[in-house]
């Protein structure tokens, strides 16, 4: 958050704190580990407010549930802030010391009426105005996300207009108080930490704004940095289709099944010169592939390190050795470096980080052996005696304060671009359950005795108008495909608004259905709301999936 | 939470009963009419609904009462309500007897078959019952169950506390204006109108306390003199002075004199009462709270069922007063299920007592504050044991908490309390009264004030009787006209089916703590149940390891084995098919008793064997056999 890309609270804090809102964050099934910190948070007397469409297992455990409307996020936010600020709770010492653009802010949100508030996310605008004066008036807050907030087309101004409220209030910055997306596996976090984002090196670093980050990697590796950002997956595959990318060297990811409209991304991927596939398993992205590494397990074949959600970095330690030809990725990819050209040798996982610490201020105090001695730190750790920072941006309560000013950010509310019409009456979110993960890639390989297999849940007002029975066959139809999956009637769900999972897609190819519409700033596909129509189907027709030749991706 | 609610949809009644308690639902979620509009977008819960855990037990009760049973439904409806998962709440209803999950008549007749009412004929009582009316009310499985075809039924019971009456019974009627009435001297005619709906033999009169209005009574001076009811007429005899006192010497002042007055607590442990109100008072941690245990349950006592249905202004003041010293503001009384009579004369007692100014925000006038609610259980003789109280309270399962922490530190809700037997807390009065030093000096050096004994068996006046400590049971005999029938004493249960056998040699046996102890034997609650001659004392064993198995909680291996155990030995021998010899059989009853004595995590567990132990080693029950 504000340039470094982390949440930035402990689960220490979370645990301590006084308010948190879960917002478009199913954690009790999703992150259910973080969810232990909830609870013990709960269990303290601190209050839970869940902003999620469907009434879901986290949102039974809140004070109260806010069941927007899918993909009225701003519009709840700025209703908040509108009402946070007319009821003299904003933070006036910390807004004007510490951020920049509240005025614009305020001139934005003043439209954002409880009454408008209500009107576009259908929550009652009393129970918007509890939940704004709760956050507003707690010693203590946090707000943690996941992918209810960024799987849309307008992923980061969901982001920021949540960032807004803490800045509002000042919420962030000090203990017990924050901002954090939940990672959705145990090194998302570290993911992002090593720079495998286009748009940042090793330890968030911006080499095409800061000529000095610049300078320090050129020298360190002997080569000059073009000065753009890559490209994020939805722009490599929008790439692909101009016929501009024309290689993928995929390491420990599952495209063919994981992106939306999948149909497309078949397609794209099969029309590709050169896909390279490195993983464990023989994914479906995999099974397309040109060249396939098997590689080693990274938490137990493997040495090195991984980063959760609160910013720990934890040593991660080999085990086993990989079966059969599976190799370690450093090896894999030091190997392809020589073969290719450049020889670096085959370092050891502590030679790789120690050249993080180098190169990344954020990690250089983390020896591995601290690391060890430790338990993991926080970062960032700029040295060896520093002992890591369990939340970040302290340096905005300093008067005055240190480094830059936080900034507000204008957002408006943007409903999601397919919304429910006559042909296609309901509104598909899609998400996760327990028992599995993603695209079922590292799941699928075990039983469950929580897995029901994929099904579409719906309301009982809506079966019973559609004269469906719990278990019935139903097909699903958006204008990109169609499936056939068992309905599930489910009370946590209101009329007009249907869920599915992604983590059956051999079985349902569920991204046929979701919509391509990407966020530009992020990349994100709208995953969490597509059109779609529902109707039974004959007990006969096998529960399969089928194209919906007729229609083209895109709609 | 992870509800799980079920499809089950309560009844209109059900939902009526459960909505006097709780109001009515606020949402489509709670179980009322979903509001599209709002229910479809919201949803309170959380904190708020968790902390009515607490109104889970009497929720229940509340069905039950009006019902007759727990259906499936009214679970699932209370569940709802509340945000409790239906598998915690089933947990919890299964807990307590007088909670059925299983459909049951509306007007169910208890008759006590325990030790006490086996003395007077219960056992054959119940035998005539099989015979005339059918066998104990049994519902059957899986079938369904048209309880309109079956009016009533009947069930047998562990002691219902109404020991100098025996055989007692007790009736419940459900419906919309329950009934439910504990009443004494059962015969089979009687039973047989009660069980056909003619309820008039429930009415019969108490007997009345022997002592009543001599002027030695410390404790029981107001019982059958005053009009129980009567606000006016406890002040009129003394009722209120306490409080008065306890006002103008202080917080500390009351704590000294109690200490000074080296009361113990009367519940069987025979803690210094001023010591865990020192602890209390001093804990910086608030709320306190403050809990009368009245659970009697310990087969053979009913000294303060006594003292509830009798002078029940007298425990609300002894509350108000320990409130005031430890600074508690809020106070429960959790008194047992059984005692439908004890539980209205007190709610009374506090209604009056509010209305009155005398509980509330501002007590007497100074801006003292405290209050107080009645809890009633459901027929567990395990919350009698203080942490299963708090368990219980809390609308969990009535399981004894592990010990530290002390109720002291960490009590109900999680807060420090104060939990004192009835008993005891009304000797309080009488040391504000009379001074602690002064009160010091009655009774003995080691065991100081008055005590209640509860005489039952084959007594010729059975009954509660106050006397100093020190008295010996030769004379507490004597002062209930010795055995019936001046038949010769075979033996005494001293202490109830927690405590020991003690022989007819032994009865010059001062009842203090120390003398007890010395003895080797215990004072418990007070029970003195007397066994003549013609009492064969092998069934009696066999209830009492009954009643253990069927009580212990279950949640320790010790305890929920070994009674079972020992009451399978106790029916090898009973039954003459002992394995091997019958000091084998001994051995092993030993051996089971040591384990549960020195590993069950409750005092149920660790004087499960007690009354055993001394039937074999102190009344040589079984040496005719072992020769």
């Amino acid at each position: 958050m504000f340039g470094a890309g982390g949440g930035t609270s402990s689960y220490r804090e979370v645990e301590e704190t006084d308010v948190i809102f879960l917002w478009g964050a199913n954690a009790r099934e999703n992150h259910p580990i973080f969810f232990h910190h909830v609870l013990k948070a709960i269990h303290r007397g601190a209050r839970m407010f869940a902003m999620d469409p469907r009434r879901t297992a986290s949102a039974q455990w809140a004070d109260q549930w806010l069941g927007l409307n899918v993909g009225s996020d701003i519009a709840l936010a700025n209703a908040m802030a509108r009402e946070i600020i007319h009821a003299g709770l904003a933070n006036r010492t910390f807004i004007q010391r510490a951020t920049t653009g509240f005025d614009e802010y305020a001139a934005c949100v003043e439209r954002y009426t409880l009454e408008v508030g209500e009107r576009e996310t259908g929550v009652p605008a009393d129970v918007i105005r509890d939940a704004a004066h709760a956050y507003a008036r707690a010693d203590r807050a946090v707000i943690c996300w996941t992918l209810g907030i960024t799987e849309h087309h307008n992923a980061v101004d969901n982001v920021l207009s949540l960032i807004n409220l803490a800045l509002l209030t000042g919420h962030v910055g000090k203990y017990g108080s924050g901002v954090n997306p939940l990672r959705g596996q145990n090194n998302v976090q570290g993911g992002g930490d090593m720079g495998a984002i286009p748009n940042r090196l090793v330890g968030f670093q911006d080499w095409t704004k800061d000529t000095e980050v610049r300078a320090r990697f050129e020298q360190a590796w002997g080569v000059k940095l073009k000065p753009q950002y890559g490209l994020n997956m939805t722009q490599m595959f929008n790439a692909a289709e101009r016929g501009e990318l024309h290689a993928i060297y995929a390491i420990g990811e599952n495209p063919a099944q994981a992106e939306a409209d999948q149909h497309r991304t078949e397609h794209l991927l099969t029309g590709l010169d050169h896909l390279v596939v490195q993983d464990i398993f023989l994914t479906a992205t995999a099974r397309l592939a040109h060249v396939v590494f098997p590689a080693s397990s990274s938490w137990c074949e493997a040495e090195g390190t991984v980063t959760n959600s609160e910013r720990r970095v934890q040593r991660v330690r080999k085990a086993l050795e990989p079966p059969g030809n599976a190799r370690d990725d450093l090896w894999i990819i030091s190997e392809l470096a020589r073969r290719l050209g450049h020889d670096w040798g085959h370092p050891s996982a502590e030679e790789v980080w120690n050249e993080v610490r180098s190169m990344a201020p954020i990690f250089a105090g983390m020896s591995y052996e601290r690391l060890e001695r430790e338990g993991g730190l926080h970062w960032p750790c700029f040295h060896e005696n520093h002992p890591g920072e369990l939340f970040l941006h302290s340096r905005l309560w300093n008067d005055p304060i240190v480094g830059p000013s936080a900034p507000f950010s204008v957002v408006e509310h943007d409903p999601p671009v397919e919304r429910p019409d006559a042909e296609y009456p309901f509104t598909l979110t899609t998400g996760r359950r327990l028992d599995s993960y993603n695209t079922g890639v590292q799941t699928g390989g075990f039983t469950s005795p929580l897995r029901r297999g994929e099904s579409l849940d719906i309301s009982p007002e809506d079966a019973e108008r559609l004269g469906v029975l719990d278990g019935d066959p139903v097909r699903v139809t958006s204008r990109r495909g169609s499936v056939v999956a068992p309905a599930r009637l489910d009370r946590s769900l209101r009329t007009g608004l249907v869920f599915m999972t992604l983590h059956f897609q051999d079985e349902v190819r569920v991204n046929q259905l979701t919509i391509d519409e990407t966020d530009p700033k992020s990349g994100t596909a709208e995953f969490k709301a597509c059109a779609v129509r529902v109707e039974p189907v004959s007990v006969s027709e096998p529960a399969t999936t089928s194209a919906h030749g007729a229609v083209g991706h895109g709609g | 939470m992870d509800l799980h609610l079920l499809d089950a949809a309560p009844t209109a009644e059900e939902r009526e009963a459960v909505d006097a308690l709780l109001g009515e639902p606020r949402s489509g979620w709670e179980g009322g009419v979903r509001d599209e509009s709002r229910d479809a977008f919201t949803a309170a819960g959380g904190q708020e609904v968790r902390a009515l855990r607490h109104l889970l037990l009497p929720a229940l009760l509340a069905v039950q009462a009006r019902v007759g049973w727990v259906s499936e439904g009214a679970l699932n409806y209370v569940c709802q309500r509340l945000s409790v998962p239906p598998a915690d709440a089933y947990g919890v209803a299964t807990f307590y007897a007088l909670l059925s999950t299983v459909p049951r008549p509306a007007r169910m007749l208890h008759v006590c078959d325990d030790i006490a009412c086996r003395c007077k004929g219960a056992e054959e009582l119940c035998a005539e019952l099989e015979r005339t009316v059918g066998p104990a009310y049994h519902a059957p499985q899986g079938e369904h169950v048209d309880l309109d075809e079956v009016p009533s039924g009947w069930l047998r019971s562990p002691c219902l506390g109404l020991c100098e009456q025996a055989p007692a019974a007790m009736v419940t009627v459900a419906g919309p204006k329950p009934v439910e009435r504990l009443f004494g001297h059962a015969d089979l005619a009687g039973l047989s109108r009660v069980l056909k709906g003619d309820l008039a033999p429930s009415l019969e009169p108490r007997t009345r306390l022997w002592q009543a209005g001599d002027p030695m009574l410390r404790l029981l001076r107001r019982v059958d003199v005053t009009d129980p009811t009567s606000l006016d007429d406890y002040r009129a005899h003394g009722g209120y002075e306490a409080l008065r006192l306890a006002l103008s010497i202080g917080p500390e002042g009351v704590i000294r004199e109690v200490s000074d007055a080296k009361l113990m607590g009367r519940g069987g442990a025979a803690f210094p009462t001023g010591r865990k109100w020192e602890a209390v008072a001093r804990q910086p941690v608030r709320p306190h709270f403050l809990i009368c245990n009245a659970d009697e349950s310990e087969p053979g006592t009913f000294k303060d069922r006594v003292i509830m249905e009798g002078d029940p202004f007298s425990l609300v003041e002894a509350m108000t007063i320990a409130a005031f010293a430890t600074g508690c503001e809020q106070g429960y009384i959790y008194i047992r299920g059984e005692y439908p009579l004890a539980a209205e004369r007190l709610q009374n007692a506090i209604d009056v007592a509010r209305a009155r100014g005398l509980l509330g925000r501002n007590i007497m006038g100074v801006g003292l504050r405290f209050d107080l609610e009645i809890r009633r259980g459901g027929g567990a003789y395990i919350c009698g044991e203080e942490t299963a109280v708090f368990n219980s309270i809390e609308g969990l399962r009535g399981e004894p908490r592990n010990k530290p922490p002390f109720p002291v530190n960490v009590g109900v809700f999680g807060k420090p309390t104060l939990i004192n037997n009835v008993e005891t807390l009304v000797n309080v009065l009488e040391i504000l009264l009379i001074g602690g030093p002064a009160y010091a000096a009655i009774g003995t050096a080691g065991s100081s004030g008055p005590r209640l004994f509860c005489l039952s068996g084959c007594v010729t006046r059975p009954g509660v009787y106050e006397v100093p400590f020190g008295t010996t049971l030769r004379q507490m005999l004597s002062l209930a006209g010795g055995v019936a029938g001046g038949r010769p004493l075979q033996g005494i249960l001293l202490g109830g089916a927690a405590g020991v056998f003690v022989r007819a040699d032994e009865i010059d046996m001062p009842l203090t703590f120390e003398g007890t102890r010395a003895a080797q034997a215990t004072l418990g609650s007070g029970v003195i149940m007397v066994f003549d001659d013609t009492i064969d004392l092998v069934p009696i064993l066999l209830r009492i390891a009954a009643f253990f198995r069927d009580e212990s909680c279950g949640q320790c291996v010790p305890c929920r084995v070994g009674t079972v155990r020992q009451e399978e030995a106790l029916h090898r021998i009973h039954a003459g098919r002992t394995r091997g010899d019958m000091s084998g059989e001994l051995a092993l009853l030993d051996e089971i008793g040591l384990a549960m004595k020195d590993a069950s995590i409750c005092g149920l567990g660790q004087t499960a064997y007690s009354a055993v132990e001394s039937a074999i080693k102190r009344l040589r029950l079984f040496d005719r056999s072992v020769r």
